[in-house]
């Protein structure tokens, strides 16, 4: 019962949040201010976390598909799947649940148990939609840039492990990357971070909005907000894997 | 004019507010007061609507808030103002970028006209110099006049104060308290103040309400305040060594 509890809530205030904005202006204004503090900020976890699973994955592969029979693409090829179709979308949007929803959960619980919520509502702004909907716009259209920069580098990763270590020739590798490469499983991948930056600002925004109590709850919103959201993230990652890819 | 009819609030089957009916007059600085834990703050947070009462009405000049909806309340909340107890400054705003804020939201001013009443509300709280600092860099009592400018900042017809002197030195608060009272004078408006503090009272108190255990016990103004006979109020009013003393010289 609390959970369907919950899930109604979340579905009200994510209709509130999606109600008309009184300014406009206000509201584009605070969108560059989140894609600023909510993608910008995140590009160096970003770019290391890639880097390095891109290496990591190369390696990997490379170890466990040494067998003369498998052709020589298949390191670079099993690289670039591993890594557009889930390593950027899902892994890097885990990681996104926990930096930025975390981030959203703590800011927003802590101005309702300041009462900058209640002045907002004072005020007679829409406090939900003026706080969550610049975060949920702003995570929708910088999270798949940040994706696409993490596909680019995991790849880079992957290169740079076979130029180090020599465990794949350079040209097999390159070779793989570019075979039979489909457009279609990039777009795959930015609906799916689309889908997921959605659920992490809705959910965090959620569980921020309703923190009852003071720094501890804030503390306890903060770390629901990141759990919940990376369950869901799983949870449709799967769902979404099924619609489009099967 | 504010009115509440036979306003009733409970909590998971706790009364909190039980029968209040009350008149808060335009011009006049309106206290409530009472106890910690007797529903004041209920009460006020009803009448802005941050809670709705179980049962009962409240009417600003005659329109009935408690029948309203949402987007019908809107109306009347862009006509208040609130001073909270913590300030509830926007962290992340200057003080000049706070005070804006309603008129951002809600006018179609330009950016120098807008600036230019941001100074007009910070010179009325007798605030210089502060417009490009952050709330994190101000003292309580700076804070609490950042608010009131910010309240006051879009020409509201209702003020609510919601115990505006709590954690300032005496000077201080009695600064704040007059404020209230001279702005509530000058802007002819209706302001609703929540405190514990007799000092208010005695300062500012054009109209006093006093809740007890839910209900209203008394009413009356800061003159007459000290010559009652209710024996809950009395037990209130001169809780304090100073206030007994007071009494005792007085008599």
């Amino acid at each position: 019962m609390q959970v369907l509890h919950h899930i109604g809530k979340y579905l009200i205030l994510v209709w509130i949040v999606l109600q008309r904005p009184e300014n406009a202006s206000i509201y584009r204004r605070q969108i560059i201010n989140e894609m600023d503090k909510l993608g910008l900020n995140s590009l160096g976890i970003v770019a290391i976390v890639s880097v390095f699973m891109g290496a990591v994955v190369t390696i990997q592969t490379a170890f466990n598909t040494d067998h003369p029979m498998l052709p020589i693409y298949a390191v670079g090829f099993a690289t670039r799947q591993s890594i557009i179709l889930e390593f950027s979308p899902t892994v890097i949007s885990l990681i996104l649940a926990g930096k930025v929803g975390s981030q959203i959960a703590s800011e927003i619980g802590t101005m309702r148990v300041t009462e900058q919520i209640d002045a907002l509502e004072i005020m007679g702004v829409n406090a939900a939609g003026y706080l969550i909907l610049p975060k949920v716009i702003a995570a929708m259209i910088i999270n798949p840039v940040l994706i696409i920069i993490s596909m680019f580098l995991g790849i880079f990763g992957g290169y740079l492990a076979c130029f180090i270590t020599g465990v794949e020739p350079l040209s097999n590798f390159l070779y793989g990357i570019l075979f039979e490469f489909s457009q279609f499983d990039v777009l795959y991948a930015i609906i799916k971070t689309v889908v997921f930056a959605f659920i992490i600002t809705t959910v965090s925004g959620y569980f921020g909005f309703y923190t009852k109590g003071g720094a501890l709850e804030v503390g306890r919103s903060s770390t629901t907000a990141v759990v919940v959201s990376s369950i869901f993230i799983i949870i449709f990652n799967l769902i979404l894997t099924q619609i489009l890819l099967v | 004019m504010i009115r509440t009819e036979n306003i009733y609030k409970s909590f998971h089957d706790t009364p909190v507010l039980k029968d209040v009916s009350l008149v808060f007059k335009k011009g006049q600085t309106n206290l409530i007061i009472g106890q910690s834990g007797s529903g004041k703050t209920v009460l006020m947070k009803c009448l802005v609507g941050l809670l709705n009462a179980d049962a009962g009405n409240i009417f600003y000049d005659d329109r009935n808030f408690s029948a309203m909806r949402f987007r019908q309340r809107k109306v009347i909340r862009k006509e208040l103002g609130m001073l909270f107890q913590g300030s509830a400054l926007f962290d992340s705003m200057t003080v000049e970028e706070n005070i804006m804020f309603p008129l951002d939201m809600f006018t179609t001013m330009t950016r120098k006209e807008k600036q230019k009443r941001a100074q007009f509300c910070l010179d009325r709280v007798n605030l210089h110099n502060v417009e490009h600092l952050l709330p994190a860099e101000l003292s309580g009592g700076m804070k609490k006049r950042v608010a009131i400018a910010r309240a006051i900042s879009n020409k509201p017809k209702y003020l609510f104060c919601d115990e505006p002197n709590s954690g300032l030195d005496p000077p201080t608060a009695i600064l704040i308290d007059k404020l209230i009272s001279e702005i509530t004078r000058e802007l002819n408006i209706t302001t609703v103040v929540n405190t514990h503090d007799m000092n208010s009272v005695m300062e500012i108190g054009d109209f006093v309400a006093y809740i007890y255990k839910g209900q209203l016990w008394w009413t009356g103004d800061r003159h007459t305040i000290l010559h009652t006979s209710n024996a809950e109020l009395n037990s209130f009013v001169y809780a304090t060594e100073l206030m007994r003393t007071i009494k005792s010289e007085d008599h």
